[in-house]
């Protein structure tokens, strides 16, 4: 028997679970009814006001990807520079919050900025509702998507290369720019993948953090599914899945080009 | 200096331990606050912010309503959905492994959909697909149950993660292992689970690990998956965004404590191993 | 290897912990008219919005009748809607609101309710059955289950004034202290009845005007919010809200300084009842859970726990003054004068939700 057979139970898998229901978007996006139409989509596409939400989104998705890496990649570092078993066991610690899930986190956060800091600072009103708040709590979030994938390239760097350039006269400063930087992208590609993609389609944080007052495309796919769908309409929904994706799907392919190893091993 | 500067990374680290803890530690502290007195006639949760005095009665109510079948239910869903996708997923990386160019890279990019995918839309077409089976399917009187939807969402989602951190072990994982098994009279399925896994086990237990906490940390998935149960997330959700009682905040311990201790267990009898191993090495070399 | 095997021993542990689950007692003058209950069995699959329904309740119709009761949560009437077109719906019982229902009963997606298997029903109050009959022409799919008035709860230490107009929401002095209740049809709503229009216009001009506004509001407001309002305003973390009658009571039995006002433009008043759709399949248990909650007894002790006006006549000869004599519980007939109730949209949807999309945006 050949080893290649052990694949197939998952390309049965993948082909039903991860191929099919992509279709189904698209069957959504422009059938309307059970008649084909392009009416909806393009209804969808040229409504400006949900341009504006995107574009809102991703201002939002690269402020947390921006913040989450000059957090992460500092902790990534130190990191990488301790004992591998220490270093390893700290990382644990910042891997372990997420086993608690993320909604009880938020839900957290809220009580915090809402009770919590303000009656300690005096405030009147709430924290709640800010733009900053969001920010916040998507970066606290993320966080730990943006630790690991750096963290497992740093400290796979090959410590040598750093005496090389220390030997050849380079500063701390300038081996950190032009050793270390340039070979951990592989690293920060992955983080700020994981981050970005997340980030640009978060509905939870600004509905539990935001109070409402952050319509982002997040909540406006869901409301679109959660309301229109109630007069059975997936159209619209479907098309601002699709362009999500898109916009994904090329924030990805820019994000590789960066990225010599395809082999996407670098997440972990 | 250099020691300012590596207490410094000290108190960063520190700094953003605290920042990623905060939140948990507030709930576990508040936890015993007494939610009884003040506001009325029914206990409120989401009065997270006054602290009332010291009780222990939160955890006598920790699984009313629904909370302790939403729990049960997330545990049995990342359990088994993480030990399916872990079976799978490292079934499927061993053959990806021995691929051609050709078709490995399109499984592989296929595979790297899920990951790249935002949850929501992940969500939705399983929300669609699923609709749609369950359609055909109630004309011969067959339903998929909503415990099956959610289980195969969550293998769905976290097969990737374990067959991405299976593929780099293999590859540092000589090729005539499984050859040499075979040779010596082993059957694939032998050969397989006594050469080749033991080699990248290391790999498959983090993958293990990457497919529990996807499944424990999801909550779009289901939330859009699931109609007649709820996973604790989306229990959560829906007592938070649209609940006036809140949630009670003992589950955060309840869920926290164990687990972590757990790990923390794990991990500190394996530092203080190792750490015993090199002071054993470095009396063997002053002996030499 | 070990690792992992820990882990999955903390689970188990875990899980055994979770599976533990207390009884409630059953006790022998629960019910009004000393009905007995079949034993019927089955599941029933009830679809209901959060902490709407005591859960002791549930427990006591589980022992009664031997039925295994699910109760699934529903955020918003939209979500319910999505739920039952699900071509694979589980849910025999509903509690949707009133235009929903209306849609529902065009639709054709509820079953006609047997009324000689809910007894019960002559409990509810005719003054009641004659507002659902608007929507619900004849009360044949549906009976009222919970009903209020739309308003604005205020905290009194802050809003010294009497309110009396919505206008108060476009106040500058409570600025930054205001929230809106995020749900489409009632922030638009009472902006309309603001501006001097109906609820259920049909006029794109009149909706894009509420549009402004509310857009025209956003510097002041702080938020939306549902029924974490509630904890708002327990807090004094704002000045006032818009709200349902049965929160902001539910607030104001718990704070003092609460108050709550419907103004004299004029606003909603709302109903949830309960209906079956077509797809339920125990509709025996269904109709044996209808008739059960409005039995007089059970409905009083559900409006105690639920704090939402009940319309079932019976209970309310059985409540204290403490309910009936409060005025945001028991509205007095000239508020109700100058309340509307929401229609069915059908095709203008469209415009409120286009609407609703610019206002969410705006901040």
């Amino acid at each position: 028997m050949k080893r290649k057979y052990f694949a197939y139970p998952y390309i049965v898998w993948m082909i039903l679970f991860i191929v099919v229901p992509m279709f189904f978007i698209f069957y959504y996006a422009f059938n309307v009814d059970g008649t084909w139409t392009f009416r909806k989509c393009w209804e969808t596409l040229t409504d400006g006001q949900k341009w504006r939400v995107l574009l809102m989104s991703v201002e939002i998705a690269f402020g947390t990807t921006a913040i989450c890496l000059l957090l992460g990649y500092p902790i990534a570092y130190i990191l990488s520079n301790m004992k591998k078993t220490v270093a390893g066991f700290i990382s644990v610690l910042f891997f372990v919050p997420m086993w608690m899930n993320f909604v009880l986190r938020t839900y957290a956060w809220r009580a915090i900025l809402e009770y919590a800091l303000p009656d300690m600072l005096g405030f009147k009103t709430t924290l709640t509702g800010t733009v900053g708040a969001v920010l916040m709590v998507l970066v606290y979030d993320f966080l730990p998507f943006m630790v690991m994938p750096l963290y497992n390239t740093l400290s796979k760097l090959d410590k040598s290369l750093l005496e090389a350039s220390r030997d050849l006269g380079a500063d701390g400063k300038k081996t950190f720019f032009r050793v270390v930087l340039p070979l951990s992208v592989p690293g920060i590609v992955s983080g700020v993948t994981m981050v970005f993609v997340p980030a640009i389609t978060a509905f939870t944080v600004p509905a539990l953090i935001g109070n409402g007052n952050y319509n982002l495309y997040g909540n406006e796919i869901e409301q679109a599914f959660k309301v229109l769908a109630g007069k059975g309409d997936y159209s619209i929904g479907s098309t601002m899945s699709i362009i999500l994706l898109i916009c994904v799907l090329i924030s990805t392919a820019v994000m590789n080009h960066f990225d010599n190893d395809k082999e996407g091993g670098s997440i972990l | 200096m250099k020691k300012l500067g590596r207490s410094l990374k000290y108190v960063y680290l520190g700094f953003m331990l605290l920042f990623l803890y905060l939140p948990i530690i507030y709930l576990i502290v508040f936890s015993f606050n007494d939610f009884t007195t003040g506001s009325g006639r029914r206990i409120s949760y989401s009065n997270l912010g006054k602290w009332n005095g010291c009780t222990l009665a939160n955890y006598g109510t920790v699984f009313s309503g629904d909370a302790g079948s939403s729990l049960l239910l997330t545990l049995e869903i990342a359990l088994v959905s993480s030990v399916i996708a872990t079976v799978i997923g490292t079934a499927a990386a061993i053959g990806i492994n021995s691929m051609r160019k050709r078709p490995r890279n399109v499984v592989v990019n296929v595979s790297q959909l899920p990951m790249v995918n935002p949850d929501l839309v992940t969500g939705i077409t399983f929300m669609m697909l699923f609709a749609f089976v369950n359609g055909l399917l109630s004309k011969i009187g067959f339903q998929i149950s909503d415990f099956a939807k959610l289980l195969i969402a969550h293998i769905s989602f976290s097969i990737p993660y374990v067959i991405f951190s299976v593929l780099p072990r293999l590859k540092q994982s000589s090729d005539l292992l499984y050859e040499a098994a075979l040779d010596l009279g082993c059957s694939p399925i032998q050969a397989l689970l006594k050469a080749v896994i033991p080699d990248i086990m290391p790999g498959i237990s983090s993958g293990f690990i990457m497919a529990l906490t996807m499944s424990l940390d999801d909550f779009v998935v289901s939330y859009f998956v699931a109609d007649r149960i709820q996973p604790l997330s989306v229990y959560i959700y829906s007592n938070t965004a649209h609940g006036a009682k809140g949630v009670n905040p003992a589950l955060a311990t309840i869920i926290f404590i164990p687990l972590v201790s757990m790990l923390l267990i794990v991990n500190l009898r394996r530092l203080a191993k190792e750490r015993e191993y090199e002071i054993q090495n470095k009396k063997v070399k002053m002996k030499k | 290897m070990k690792k992992i095997l820990c882990l999955v021993l903390a689970f188990v542990l875990l899980s055994a912990f979770a599976a533990c689950k207390s009884t409630v007692e059953v006790d022998e003058n629960t019910f009004a008219d000393g009905d007995q209950y079949e034993t019927i069995g089955g599941e029933l699959n009830v679809l209901n919005w959060g902490e709407y329904i005591d859960p002791e309740l549930i427990e006591l119709f589980e022992a009664e009748t031997g039925v295994k009761v699910n109760y699934i949560e529903m955020t918003s009437n939209e979500e319910m809607l999505i739920k039952l077109r699900s071509s694979d719906s589980p849910y025999d019982l509903c509690f949707p609101s009133d235009y929903i229902i209306e849609q529902m009963i065009r639709e054709d997606m509820l079953q006609p309710l047997d009324m000689s298997k809910i007894p019960n029903a002559k409990n509810i109050d005719p003054k009641m059955t004659e507002i659902t009959n608007i929507f619900d022409p004849g009360n044949k799919y549906s009976l009222p289950y919970m009903w209020g008035t739309v308003g604005i709860l205020y905290n009194t230490t802050m809003v010294d004034e009497p309110v009396t107009s919505w206008g108060i929401l476009w106040d500058e002095k409570y600025a930054g202290q205001i929230y809106m209740y995020d749900s489409l049809r009632d922030s638009i709503g009472i902006t309309l009845k603001y501006l001097g229009y109906e609820m259920n216009t049909r006029s794109e001009e009149e909706v894009a005007a509420a549009r402004d506004k509310l857009i025209e509001q956003a510097p002041l407001r702080k938020g939306w919010g549902t029924d974490d309002l509630r904890a708002t305003m327990e807090n004094g973390k704002a000045a006032m809200c818009v709200i349902y009658s049965g929160d902001a009571f539910c607030s104001m039995d718990a704070v003092e300084d609460l108050a709550y006002a419907v103004p004299d433009e004029g606003s909603n008043v709302w109903f949830d009842n309960v209906i079956i759709p077509k797809t339920a399949k125990n509709i025996e248990a269904a109709h044996a859970f209808i008739n059960f909650l409005n039995d007089g007894n059970i409905a009083a002790r559900n409006t105690e726990y639920i704090y939402y006006s009940t319309p079932n006549k019976a209970a309310m000869e059985r409540l204290d003054t403490y309910f009936t004599e409060n005025e945001t519980y028991n509205p007095p007939q000239e508020v109700l004068d100058r309340c509307e109730i929401f229609h069915d949209l059908g095709d203008f949807t469209d415009v409120f939700t286009k609407a609703w999309s610019a206002i969410k945006s705006a901040n």
